[in-house]
């Protein structure tokens, strides 16, 4: 199977040259970054389209990630469900767990290309820290991680990881001390060491080429799932559902399904302890449009346009911004984005532990547990697939002291 | 004429070059800041700029982000920084604001809404971090319809093709960030600053002002040499937070400082 990131689109060739998706996206940068993200957009022109980088990027892919995924049928589920037939895409089966490694093989690979010998990283929950730390083990780069105090303490064994994997992982101390805060500390980094620093972002945000890059990275998920869903029951499914935090495994399943107009598309956020409580990560659902972290998109901030602190059970999700071309999928109508509990999430997550002996990630609970109210919906013959983004490992501690379990 | 466009041709007559510090508005409370801004007036200040306090301020530092983070514990709004200006020019109708600050504070107001109300409240330019040219056609025209300036920075990084691009897009003046990091940060090369001010000054008429990296009267002095205009914020602000708890102190702690770089400006001469 090609894993070629030149995909050939139509009706949804964007971003534009500027990085725009409709109104959405941009460069909003401060002035010493512009060059360097023009340096960054020229290289990865150049990368996108030699065939000699996609060789080495599709050996990777396939010898140390271990692609492609398999599409599995969930079938007991589907069936103790009774309606629509589910599929998982089985992204917690790649090296290191999550869908996150698609994207910093890609980005290690251009650092390594542009004669970039240290990458920084943010992260929140820690899989795209210790993604990043994988990659910059196997390339021998010097890698540093920024992750929020607060994050760290709620994420003690991915620390460690990433410190095994010989990255060094620095404790951010500002704002709410979570994820959007270890993306402010990258940005003040890269813009201090930019000459030597390449800037691994670990989601579809940030100022352009982020969110193009990050998705071409992951479209693989997509292209793969619709084949293999082809090969499968010999046609498109019904409807995608992916979980979005900011978005980089729903919009790599999404994308290459844009143009086949009869699958529906739903982007799942996190709803927390409720859409009408101040505690939830639901930005599309609830957030208005503004412009932080590089790049104008849905946010979640307070009337004088302060970005707010956001709670999810899934420190993945708990982010207060979204990928810019989610909010323009969102406002043509392409894709819905809705939300769920902590709560039904953890329904969900206990549900295919049981029945289909995968422990599956809170963040890609909420896709599960929006995908059996779906299918419960919809008749037998239709077809849905559900990214399962990562693995459920990482979340045991949380899930057990949730329920009063001590472990 | 725009005030900052005066500011710059009667100090230039003078042969004084232009001291511009900065503060964060509402640090570390609301109340300490209109009365501040004159007092700096008095100890030398020639441009005030207020930062306009936001939750994720990523060019700055510890010690700027920590200043938002004092003010915001106050709710401190754009709303409200407009308000601190007009009370400021109750009293004094000639020294010119600049706001520095992000840009989604203003579009949380709409552009249209914010010029108009920072015409009114007597603001003389607009300086928006996050904000390059190539994004800033619409803001910009709405500050133009008010007679605002709009300035905007260039950067050790910018190529000669940028500075041409910024320069035909700024008015008032150029900011020139004399570092590759962010506000407070060490290192201030001050050759390599001459050289890129050079470089800016062949393709544009607009006052050259210098910042980031300054941290006393002595490098102040070395980069007023070779620019207009010197800012000085980090340095100043590091004074709020050693007395964030006796804030009846930082004016005399903050002007001190001020009189000390305005000394060593005018010595210099």
């Amino acid at each position: 199977m090609s894993t070629s990131v030149n995909v050939v689109l139509t009706k949804h060739d964007l971003p534009d040259e500027r990085g725009h998706f409709g109104p959405y996206g941009g460069i909003f940068a401060s002035e010493t970054l512009m060059s360097p993200l023009e340096e960054l957009r020229l290289a990865y022109e150049r990368f996108r389209a030699d065939p000699q980088f996609l060789a080495e990027m599709d050996a990777d892919l396939a010898k140390f990630v271990g692609r492609p995924s398999p599409l599995y049928f969930a079938e007991r589920w589907s069936k103790q469900l009774g309606g629509a037939q589910i599929y998982l895409k089985r992204e917690d089966l790649n090296h290191t767990g999550a869908h996150k490694i698609n994207n910093t093989i890609g980005q290690a690979l251009l650092a390594r290309h542009m004669g970039k010998k240290r990458v920084i990283a943010e992260t929140g929950a820690g899989q795209h820290g210790v993604a990043t730390a994988t990659v910059a083990a196997r390339f021998g780069m010097e890698c540093v991680v920024y992750m929020g105090s607060e994050d760290i303490k709620r994420q003690a064994i991915n620390v460690y990881r990433m410190k095994l994997l010989g990255a060094e992982v620095v404790p951010v101390e500002s704002g709410s001390k979570t994820l959007k805060d270890a993306l402010n500390e990258a940005m003040r980094d890269w813009v201090t060491n930019v000459d030597n620093t390449f800037y691994i972002i670990g989601t579809v945000a940030g100022p352009h080429p982020y969110p193009m890059m990050v998705r071409d990275f992951q479209a693989i998920i997509g292209r793969e799932a619709r084949a293999q869903i082809l090969e499968e029951a010999g046609r498109l499914p019904d409807a995608l559902v992916a979980c979005v935090g900011g978005g980089s495994n729903a919009i790599g399943l999404f994308h290459p399904f844009l143009n086949d107009t009869g699958v529906a598309m739903y982007g799942v956020e996190a709803a927390g302890e409720g859409l009408d409580t101040a505690h939830h990560a639901a930005t599309l659902c609830k957030g208005r449009p503004g412009v932080l972290h590089g790049n104008r998109t849905y946010l979640i901030e307070d009337a004088d346009g302060q970005i707010i602190e956001t709670h999810s059970i899934s420190a993945g999700l708990d982010y207060p911004g979204v990928g810019p071309e989610h909010a323009w999928l969102k406002d043509n109508g392409r894709a819905s984005y809705v939300a769920v509990t902590d709560d039904e999430a953890l329904a969900a997550f206990h549900a295919l532990t049981r029945i289909e002996g995968i422990i599956p990630a809170l963040e890609s609970s909420h896709a599960l547990a929006y995908a059996a109210k779906l299918a419960s919906a919809m008749d037998k013959d239709k077809i849905i697939i559900a990214n399962l983004s990562g693995r459920g490992d990482k979340d045991i501690h949380t899930v057990a002291a949730r329920e009063g379990i001590k472990v | 004429m725009s005030r900052i466009k005066g500011c710059f041709e009667s100090l230039r007559r003078d042969r004084h070059k232009v001291l511009i510090p900065y503060i964060t508005a509402g640090d570390p409370q609301p109340a300490v800041t209109v009365p501040l801004m004159h007092a700096m007036v008095a100890a030398g200040a020639n441009i005030i700029e207020l930062g306009v306090p936001f939750s994720d301020p990523m060019a700055d530092g510890p010690v700027i982000q920590a200043a938002c983070e004092r003010a915001l514990e106050h709710h401190v709004s754009l709303r409200q920084v407009l308000a601190m200006v007009r009370e400021f020019r109750a009293r004094d109708d000639h020294t010119p604001v600049v706001l520095m600050g992000y840009l989604n504070p203003v579009e949380a107001m709409g552009y249209g809404e914010f010029a108009r109300v920072a015409r009114e409240a007597g603001v003389d330019g607009v300086l928006t971090v996050d904000m390059p040219p190539e994004e800033a056609e619409a803001l910009a025209g709405e500050l133009r319809a008010q007679q605002l300036d709009t300035v905007f920075l260039v950067a050790p990084t910018s190529s000669t093709g940028r500075i041409a691009k910024i320069c035909a897009a700024a008015s008032g003046f150029v900011y020139y960030v004399s570092l590759k990091g962010v506000t407070g940060a060490g290192g201030l090369d001050i050759g390599a600053v001459a050289a890129k001010v050079k470089e800016i000054r062949a393709m544009t008429d607009l006052p050259i002002g210098v910042g980031f990296g300054i941290k006393d009267a002595a490098s102040a002095a070395q980069v007023a040499a070779v620019a207009d205009a010197v800012v000085v914020g980090s340095a100043l602000v590091r004074k709020f937070a050693e007395f964030s708890a006796q804030p009846e102190k930082i004016q005399k702690e903050v002007t001190a400082l001020l009189a000390e770089i305005r000394g060593a400006l005018d010595a210099a001469k």
